[in-house]
């Protein structure tokens, strides 16, 4: 038997409450998937860790926009959809938001020597996944992270 | 965000009442933090036992008011930290910079 195709779509408000939700996700991904064998509590831990900050960062650019283009589009900005992927050992997230973007290169690594209490989500997302991209588009923009398991 | 305050040896400790902090609750948490800690001058003892999740914005919370402290002459320690979380702390290397203990009993030996 093939192993299994796992695709999970998620839309919700962009509403923070939302974050557990998302997070226990990938906390259960983790423990279904076939032939893995990594350690799968480190895992869940990261995929949960993963898109908590991923769904958050896009909450928070979508009430970064400007206030009259959130008017010109409200419905859509409303929301942010969540796509998880696995096929052949790659799980593939995708994170769609309408904020106003940013440039993946241009943000800046945690200062070790002189932490501050923000700018540690990405750091997160790159350690622990294998692939970031940030693609900014007509319609939208979209967060792509891939973990080859 | 669930909380309780207590008082032992002269300490404050705040016991953090819940298995998650992110982006929906550090806020409040940093809330409480600063606001235990803006009379300066005395330890604040964050008890984690029950967080089993935390995030970029939970550390953050606390590193704020770990600096808050640090800028009344008062500190902020963290006792009962996860496994899991404990490991935030040290892929950020906070580890180094927060004061941390294996339990409240060994914190407040070490204030004494």
């Amino acid at each position: 038997m093939s192993p299994a195709i796992i695709q999970v779509d998620v839309i919700i408000p962009t509403q923070t409450r939302y974050l557990d939700l998302i997070g226990s996700i990938g906390g259960h991904i983790a423990k279904e998937l076939d032939n893995y064998t990594g350690d799968r509590t480190a895992l869940a831990y990261h995929l949960n860790l993963v898109l908590t900050e991923a769904t958050a960062n896009a909450i928070k650019h979508a009430h970064d926009k400007n206030s009259q283009e959130l008017k010109d589009t409200k419905e859509a900005k409303d929301t942010v959809r969540i796509c998880i992927h696995i096929e052949d050992k790659q799980l593939t997230i995708k994170v769609y938001d309408h904020g106003q973007g940013f440039d993946l290169e241009t943000v800046a690594a945690p200062d070790f020597d002189n932490p501050q209490d923000h700018g540690m989500g990405l750091f997160f997302i790159k350690t622990f996944m294998d692939s970031v991209t940030y693609t900014q588009q007509a319609d939208g923009n979209v967060l792509e992270i891939i973990k080859f398991l | 965000m669930n909380f309780t305050l207590e008082h032992h040896n002269g300490c404050q400790v705040l016991f953090v009442q819940e298995e998650r902090i992110d982006a929906h609750n550090s806020i409040a948490l940093k809330t409480e933090l600063l606001q235990q800690l803006e009379q300066g001058g005395g330890t604040l003892i964050v008890q984690l036992a029950q967080v089993r999740f935390i995030d970029s914005s939970g550390l953050g919370a606390l590193l704020s008011g770990h600096k808050q402290a640090a800028l009344h002459g008062g500190k902020l320690v963290l006792v009962n930290i996860q496994p899991p979380v404990l490991s935030m702390f040290e892929i950020t290397r906070l580890n180094r910079v927060f004061e941390i203990y294996t339990d409240l009993d060994e914190a407040l030996t070490a204030q004494a």
